[in-house]
């Protein structure tokens, strides 16, 4: 530590490895002071300018806005918000043009100025050494300030840091070339700089403030020496010039000797690096309360007559920063044939900057250069004399790279998409500075294929990240399915056995209700055998059944009470198979759906009967339905309609004979529930006409699986048909569907007095 | 005499070594077959069954077991390449019944058409799909992953796949596109 001091104050400092020294080009501007523009018309602030996240909308269009009015908040701790920079009504809020590589469009909100530069009431600040930690973070937070640099990281969190801070560095180097926004500023607002300092000095304590600063701004380093000649704490420090000093890593190398390691940050090695125009931010904040709403920024290059550096507001578009400056587009000059190639316009320095295809690209936070260079100057990529050659494995590059990274062995596994071996090879320190690229003999241009390799391998770890999520998630479902089959098993279970229990506790009381369904089975099953072949294969629960049945009948025959209660309930029963019988050849597909829930719990019939209405419903209506459909439905019918009915009377029977005259109203009811559903679905009327594929998908899905699920999907398909059925068909289907219910109805109306007459 | 000693002296050693190796294996013995972790971990982890087996991990299984290795259509050629490496097999182009997908996508359920049947929610292999019988369904599209089995049991036709836009966040570099050159 003190012989670092001690070095610095001998101007004795370290040497970071490699580095260029590119043509500086800074003559262009750095003898003409910041000129103030006029206001522009319209101004477009993207809402994000800054890494991490965007704020909250504060606005909407049509409000009227005054200058330094903050326009977006956000209670993220990455989000800074942005201000109107100066007076207008918020015109649009839409998608744009930002300021990224990439040209794609972004939220943006388009402010129409008024030219009447209002401000809203500001709160000067006369001493800030008055004030505390937390209201200076609070106002830097407020003012939106990021750093101001080139990444835009936010300030008020690399300032609100707990450890013991060594080396405050004030990076005032401006290394890349033609760029002289920071040296301008430096000469003509020194003062407010060092008041920014100073700020900072009470924020975070640190042992010593270091301005680094190239040699080549003699102007620059005097106005500084001069605002801090009575300060030991500060020590202007002049560094050689070389490409790229600025580096964050790179100055901290120089001035303290010490490596950032790999991965980590500065702070970790207690030092805070913060740009020279970041600081004078600052100072604005907290003693002017002028949030960031302009910078300076350099206009330069041999195609703009009057190169300059401009106090530029936020959101300025570039167009009229060119238009101000005296730009002339060579491209529609020269010839007309190239009057569609956008004109060669950069943002940022020469080396770390990009082009920008549309002129519309406003000034953010962290754009410090327009570059609109000359032919000559710089020619396009895209022109034949700069074709990019093989690599000789010269080894230039691994000598001028500041990260000492070895950039031909990444070139080569970025270009084979190794990004493993990148990774190994530490890609992820390179800082973009273009340096490799600057020297390659060859004209590689190295620099670019870091940065796809770099997005693609951050794009590959979000996608990763991703893959393992779904995966944890499908996993977590399928377990999610397997207990819920155990469960519904042993719920299926537990309901047979409460059905055995009431039965067999009926049977033993020996009511008259459970004599009586005892009396209808034995009848029922004795006819039956007299008549039909006998039931071989039916399933050995059902078996179980009937002996107990057996029994039954053995004790309510000796205590036959009530005679006209067994012939109503043989009535009923047969009723119901009537019902039933018809039910069946009409429709196979719903059969199974009612095998499946026969072991359900008894209020689940009328479910099924629900199900099957709809479906004969939704039958009829398809009554032009494939032919092949109904060949199936007719096998089906015939093997499952005897299953069924001997199944049917031996096992379920006397629920249902139970529960028949209850069901019937049910019935009744639901017919005519859905009745009334379509008369309003065809008031309604306007849903598409049906699609035979999906037709025939719903029908597949109705007939195959035996689930207790099935019920309701059977209801949803119907009512997602009877939906989609055209207007035509509907009316037809509705009187069809109201006769059939009538019929229904009558016949087994009729039925029961047939069968009561009978018993009589 | 002497040949019994040196029959003992061998039978010794052999012995010792066969006891020392015995340890070995079982001191340092290798739990199970990593193979099928590491296969699953080249997978995209789509769920999306195209390969016809119910999801990535079974589709790991199956190539373990000598499944052919082109059949993942959301990997696409980079996954084949991967698990060819992996296998020290040839690398194949993609299955001829799978059709290469054009970009990732993601779910979108048209909510004003949606029936609330729960249909899409029982095909989504990753529950990313709420909504309960009767109500409305939408997709947590942070959690789709696009592998469009929801789309065909919805009986009403309201679900659709839409690219995944373009951002600042997801855009990638494209080199033809970016003029570079250097100063002289």
């Amino acid at each position: 530590m003190e012989s670092i001091v001690e070095r610095i104050n001998q101007q004795k400092f370290w040497q970071f490895h490699g580095g260029i020294h590119p043509p500086e080009q800074k003559k262009l501007t750095s003898d003409k002071p910041i000129r103030q523009l006029p206001l522009p018309k319209q101004l477009i602030l993207p809402l994000q300018q800054h890494i991490g996240s965007q704020g909250d909308l504060l606005i909407k269009v049509g409000d009227k806005v005054l200058k330094g009015q903050p326009l977006t908040q956000s209670t993220n701790p990455m989000a800074v918000p942005i201000h109107a920079p100066t007076s207008g009504v918020i015109s649009a809020i839409k998608k744009s043009v930002i300021a990224h590589p990439s040209g794609l469009s972004d939220l943006c909100i388009f402010l129409d100025v008024d030219f009447n530069d209002t401000w809203l009431p500001r709160r000067i600040c006369q001493d800030f050494t008055q004030l505390t930690k937390n209201e200076i973070i609070s106002k830097i937070a407020n003012a939106g300030i990021a750093g101001m640099g080139g990444a835009g990281f936010p300030t008020h969190i690399k300032v609100n840091t707990k450890p013991d801070i060594n080396f405050l560095i004030i990076n005032a180097a401006e290394c890349e070339p033609y760029i002289t926004a920071d040296d301008l500023l430096m000469c003509e607002q020194s003062e407010a700089i060092i008041d920014g300092i100073k700020i900072l000095d009470q924020l975070l304590n640190p042992a010593f403030i270091l301005i680094g600063i190239e040699n080549n701004k003699p102007k620059a380093i005097k106005a500084l020496q001069k605002a801090t000649q009575f300060i030991d704490k500060m020590k202007v420090c002049t560094l050689p010039t070389k490409y790229p000093t600025g580096g964050e890593k790179q100055l901290i190398k120089i001035l303290t000797g010490k490596e950032v390691k790999s991965g980590a940050l500065p702070i970790h090695s207690g030092i805070v690096v913060q740009n020279v125009a970041t600081c004078f931010a600052i100072s604005d904040a907290v003693i002017h309360d002028i949030p960031l709403i302009r910078r300076v920024v350099t206009l330069t290059g041999q195609a703009l007559s009057k190169p300059q550096n401009v106090w530029a507001l936020l959101g300025t578009p570039v167009s009229y920063l060119l238009e101000q400056t005296g730009f002339t587009n060579e491209n529609t000059a020269d010839n007309n044939k190239n009057i569609n190639l956008p004109p060669p316009v950069i943002m940022g320095g020469p080396l770390m900057g990009f082009s920008i295809l549309n002129e519309l690209v406003p000034i953010v936070k962290t754009s410090n250069c327009i570059l609109a260079p000359s032919k000559t100057e710089m020619p396009s990529a895209f022109d034949n004399n700069s074709k990019e050659l093989e690599c000789i494995r010269c080894g230039q590059c691994s000598d001028v790279c500041p990260s000492q990274l070895l950039p031909q062995e990444l070139q080569w596994s970025a270009k084979a998409k190794d990004y493993q071996q990148l990774t190994k090879l530490n890609i992820f320190d390179c800082i973009d500075c273009g340096a490799c690229a600057y020297v390659c003999p060859s004209q590689i241009p190295l620099v670019q294929y870091y940065r796809v390799a770099k997005a693609e391998i951050r794009q590959q770890q979000q996608l990763d990240i991703k893959s393992e999520k779904a995966k944890v998630r499908f996993e977590a479902r399928k377990l999610r399915l397997e207990k819920e089959k155990i469960a519904r098993e042993e719920k299926h279970k537990k309901a047979a056995a409460a059905r055995k229990a009431t039965m067999n506790k009926k049977s033993a009381d020996g009511t008259s209700a459970s004599s009586a369904v005892a009396a209808a089975l034995a009848r029922v099953k004795a006819k039956k055998e007299a008549t039909e072949k006998t039931v071989s294969d039916s399933p050995t629960i059902n078996n179980g059944k009937t002996k107990e049945h057996d029994e039954l009948s053995s004790t309510s025959n000796e205590d036959q009470g009530d005679k006209s209660q067994v012939k109503a309930a043989i009535a009923r029963a047969k009723a119901k198979r009537l019902a039933k019988s018809r039910a069946a050849e009409e429709k196979s597909d719903a059969l199974p759906t009612a095998i499946s829930v026969e072991d359900e719990a008894e209020d689940e019939k009328s479910q099924v009967k629900a199900a099957i209405a709809r479906a004969k419903a939704k039958r009829l209506a398809k009554s032009q339905a494939v032919e092949k459909q109904e060949e199936t439905t007719e096998t089906t019918e015939t093997t499952e309609t005897t299953e069924t009915t001997e199944t049917n009377n031996e096992a379920i029977e006397p629920p249902i004979a139970n529960n028949k005259a209850n069901n019937e109203d049910k019935k009744v009811k639901i017919a005519a529930a859905i009745a009334k559903a379509k008369a309003k679905k065809e008031a309604k009327n306007e849903i598409k006409a049906p699609e035979v594929n999906l037709e025939n998908k719903k029908s597949d899905v109705v007939t195959p699986n035996v689930d207790d699920k099935k019920t309701r999907i059977a209801l949803a398909v119907a009512k997602a048909k009877a939906k989609a059925k055209a207007k035509a068909n509907a009316k037809k289907d509705q009187k069809k569907q109201a006769e059939l219910l009538q019929i229904t109805n009558n016949e087994a109306k009729s039925s029961l007095k047939l069968s009561k007459e009978e018993s009589e | 005499m002497n040949i019994l000693i040196a029959i003992l002296v061998l039978g010794l050693i052999a012995a010792l070594f066969g006891a020392i190796l015995g340890y070995a294996s079982i001191r340092f013995h290798v739990e199970g077959d990593p193979i099928v972790e590491q296969l699953d971990a080249l997978l995209p982890q789509t769920q999306c069954g195209q390969c016809g087996y119910p999801g990535c991990k079974p589709y790991a299984e199956a190539v373990a077991n000598g499944e052919a290795i082109n059949k993942c259509a959301p990997g696409g050629e980079d996954t084949i390449k991967k698990i060819a490496d992996l296998l020290g097999v040839d690398v194949e182009p993609l299955d001829e019944n799978h059709d290469a997908k054009k970009g990732p996508t993601v779910a979108f359920i048209i909510e004003e058409d949606c029936i609330g049947c729960t249909k899409c929610i029982q095909a989504c292999p990753v529950d990313a799909i709420l909504g309960a019988a009767k109500q409305m369904h939408t997709i947590i599209s942070d959690e789709c992953t696009g592998c469009d089995l929801c789309v065909a049991p919805c009986p009403v036709d309201c679900i659709e796949m839409r690219p995944i836009p373009e951002t600042v966040q997801n855009w990638q570099w494209d080199l033809t596109k970016i003029a570079v050159k250097q100063v002289d």
